[in-house]
């Protein structure tokens, strides 16, 4: 009961990871897309594809949020009394990130664009990076059980500045492949290139970095270096393979098998996390059965989960349907 | 109270540094008094909004089209800052009160996993609506509209049943200070729950309808009398004028409900200093060394509204142990802003019944100069309310988190210093805040000036001069 609770908690985190990513990633290339006149068109596209979008894969977090603290309440409080710097952090970057957003469609001087579109841009890269150094923390086993663990150690660390950079560099890449499938659609040969070329980059960044990171983990999380190099092995390959796939891909057609294949890189990374850590909540203290509330609770988001199944995901499809079939109009 | 003196010494055996309390406290304060205040517009903003286009469709009205496209795009606006702000509000309960949710969490977090569904649900279907004007067709599109609104009703009625099971906690068994068994159902259906979700979702209503109304009433006496301003201030006061009769019922039934199953707020609501009958409906004043002053007193009005007798009993704060009973400070200001919430609220239906009257006599929207300068006022005022309305229930909990259970200094945090997390946040918000109210200006300068050759037509085909005009956008 308590894993299959986990299980739908880790769901959510995958799927926050991949939307929600590919929503932050957007951001990354708003911000990096040069000056007013040379990032026009980038950020245009930005701002038409993921208008419709962004509210819904936002949600993603809120369902974490919500599914850690009534399923596993002690490792909820855990977390945030010890991880409350970059959490508090990240919590003002939605904030910002998600008016500036709001805001910057409605504005029509270049000069107020500008001002909403960068505090939008730089929130966006640095929201991701905080709660990729959380995960970090939470990874290398970093929260004690009870709590108030070191404010900074916790997430001023080698895996939690891996996690955090890895993050950003993840929803890097899947927003760039989007945003060129995107462009595609749109046919606008010159914006499908120019983010073509950037997910290629980013493509062979992150997995660079991601074997980096390998040397990380030994050193600083060996749990869950070896986790993830015998139980996790598939899905790490399966990362591995899926990331190159895109890579060779990208170039010769098919977006929707692109798109597929960098959702599960990014994916796969994320659940073989999971599965390095299991059967532990918080480093190899805490499990997910004794962190887990009690039985009847677990039913209650159990019966939530099955009702989000029913009613959430076709809602989801006819939103991206509608989205790719360009009925929505920004 | 036997139940609450033996929870307060379980409660002191782990006292906290309550160092944190008042920054907590604040940043709470600060963060929900202004998520509450977008809370009317993704719920009930939305109804107004369709009912235009429901008209709009139906009478092959332009006009009421514009409206409807015009506040979808403002709900646009107010729904993602209202979505970030509702995130910072979960971070919060972890950041500043993780004993609540470590010990109370499997219980309480319930309702939230409840509100979390709605809350996809409304975030899909609003940008689906939002974003459908062109290229949908017209039926289709207005029915996209219908689950944001249906789900704005479930999410605060879930959110509202959280707020309710602090106030009176149940449908779970503690051990060792921490929640081991659960009856969700009981503790989403709450004694509380079904009076605080009806209160809170017809003061939705009355704020979203006031308010939208008053801007319309604004640009009335500036001398837009045309047929658009009419309408737009038309079709939110007559729902305004129709929930707030409702909501006279409901604070009264609400009042009542208080009195028999929170009689320490109730005593702080009508400052009760000791239990008695024949007690006073007492009228502003404060409390000053633990005796009410300087208020006008109706004799035996508060026993004659709780037990409709002169002789019903009511429990005083003198029932309530010293070291768990509001300062003198508390009480006045819980007692306070019931008396404004109550008097906006006579107020307020004064002027439905106003409109009601006028509409009936002449069969036509009002524009009698000083009605519009009260349908502007009231705007403001129903947000006051229900700013005073969250302050009863909120302070006249104190200084229980959950009553009876959890003191509020034991559920604060102590790590961290929370003066600098709400120094920042404030900052934010007062930015934030400041944007949405020129964001919004801005908008209505912009249709201002589209007004006379208005090139938005609802449902047409996407115009080639969209894809230039970035200043569209």
């Amino acid at each position: 009961m308590s894993t299959f609770a986990a299980v739908v908690l880790f769901i959510g985190v995958v799927a926050y990871a991949v939307l929600g990513g590919a929503d932050y990633g957007a951001g990354f290339w708003d911000l990096t897309a040069g000056g007013t006149e040379r990032g026009r068109e980038p950020r245009h596209l930005v701002d038409q594809s993921l208008a419709p979008v962004w509210e819904a894969n936002h949600v993603w977090l809120i369902f974490c949020l919500v599914m850690l603290w009534t399923g596993f309440p002690g490792a909820f409080a855990a977390i945030m009394t010890t991880l409350y710097v970059p959490l508090g952090l990240a919590a003002l970057g939605i904030v910002v990130r998600g008016s500036g957003f709001a805001f910057r469609k409605v504005l029509v001087r270049t000069q107020e664009q500008r001002v909403v579109g960068a505090a939008f841009a730089i929130s966006s890269v640095m929201t991701p990076f905080f709660l990729g150094t959380v995960a970090g923390g939470i990874a290398s086993g970093r929260v004690p059980s009870a709590g108030h663990g070191n404010p900074l150690t916790s997430w001023i660390n080698p895996t939690s500045l891996l996690g955090g950079v890895l993050a950003v560099l993840a929803c890097a890449f899947t927003a760039a492949v989007f945003l060129s499938a995107e462009a595609r659609r749109r046919e606008e040969p010159d914006l499908e290139r120019w983010f073509r070329w950037r997910a290629r980059v980013t493509a062979v960044v992150t997995g660079v970095v991601a074997l980096a990171g390998i040397a990380v983990l030994r050193v600083d999380a060996s749990r869950l270096f070896s986790g993830l190099l015998s139980r996790g092995l598939v899905f790490v390959l399966l990362s591995g393979a899926c990331g190159l796939g895109a890579l060779a891909l990208i170039s010769r057609g098919a977006p929707r098998l692109v798109q597929a294949l960098a959702v599960s890189a990014v994916g796969a990374v994320v659940v073989g996390w999971g599965v390095a850590q299991y059967p532990f909540l918080l480093g190899t203290h805490l499990s997910i059965a004794a962190a887990a509330a009690p039985r009847a609770t677990l039913v209650a988001l159990t019966v939530v989960a099955v009702a989000a199944v029913v009613l959430v995901v076709p809602s989801m499809a006819l939103l991206f349907v509608l989205q790719q079939r360009g009925r929505l109009e920004v | 109270m036997t139940l609450a003196s033996t929870a307060v010494e379980n409660a002191s055996l782990l006292a906290a540094d309550p160092s944190q309390l008042i920054p907590a406290r604040e940043q709470m304060a600060f963060t929900l008094g202004f998520h509450i205040i977008l809370v009317p517009f993704g719920v009930a903003f939305t109804f107004l909004m369709l009912i235009a286009n429901y008209r709009g469709i139906r009478r092959d009205d332009a006009q009421a089209m514009l409206l409807a496209r015009r506040w979808s795009q403002v709900a646009g606006v107010l729904f993602a800052v209202g979505a970030v702000s509702g995130t910072v509000l979960s971070f919060e309960l972890g950041l500043l009160w993780p004993r609540l949710m470590r010990n109370y969490g499997a219980a309480f977090g319930i309702p939230f996993a409840v509100e979390g569904l709605f809350f996809f649900l409304e975030a899909i279907f609003v940008a689906i609506y939002l974003y459908g004007w062109e290229r949908m067709r017209p039926w289709p599109h207005f029915w996209t509209g219908v689950p944001v609104v249906l789900s704005g009703v479930g999410g605060t009625s879930s959110v509202v049943a959280a707020n309710a099971w602090m106030n009176q906690p149940q449908g779970f068994e503690l051990s060792g200070g921490r929640v081991v068994a659960v009856d969700p159902l009981a503790v989403i259906v709450n004694d509380a729950f079904w009076y605080e979700a009806l209160h809170m979702l017809l003061a939705a209503y009355m704020v979203a309808g006031f308010v939208v109304a008053g801007v319309y009433a604004v640009g009335l006496l500036r001398g837009r009398r045309d047929r658009y301003h009419r309408l737009g201030m038309a079709i939110p006061l007559t729902v305004a004028a129709i929930v707030t009769p409702l909501q006279i019922f409901m604070g009264d039934v609400a009042a009542r409900e208080v009195a028999h199953n929170e009689p320490a707020k109730f005593a702080a609501i009508e400052m009760v200093s000791r239990t008695g009958t024949h007690i006073p409906l007492v009228l502003g004043g404060a409390m000053v060394d633990g005796e009410p002053r300087y208020a006008i007193e109706i004799p035996s009005g508060a026993s004659l509204l709780v037990g409709y007798s002169p002789r019903t009993r009511i429990a005083g704060l003198n029932e309530i142990p010293a070291d768990v009973r509001s300062p003198d400070r508390l009480v006045t200001t819980v007692h306070l802003a019931f008396d404004v919430m109550v008097g906006i609220g006579f107020a307020l239906l004064a002027l439905a019944l106003c409109f009601a009257l006028l509409w009936w006599r002449r069969r036509v929207v009002p524009e009698n100069r000083w009605f519009l300068r009260a349908v502007a006022v009231s705007g403001l005022l129903t947000v006051v309310a229900l700013e005073a309305g969250w302050v009863v229930t909120e302070v006249g909990r104190q200084p229980w988190t959950v009553v009876g259970y959890l003191l509020t200094r034991d559920a604060v945090t102590t790590s961290g210093n929370l003066w600098l997390f709400f120094t920042a946040t404030v900052v934010l918000y007062l930015i934030v805040g400041a944007g949405t109210f020129y964001v919004l200006r801005l908008l209505r300068r912009r249709w201002r000036q589209t007004d006379a050759a208005d090139a938005d037509v609802p449902y047409g085909p996407s115009r080639a001069s969209d894809e230039a005009g970035a200043g569209a956008r």
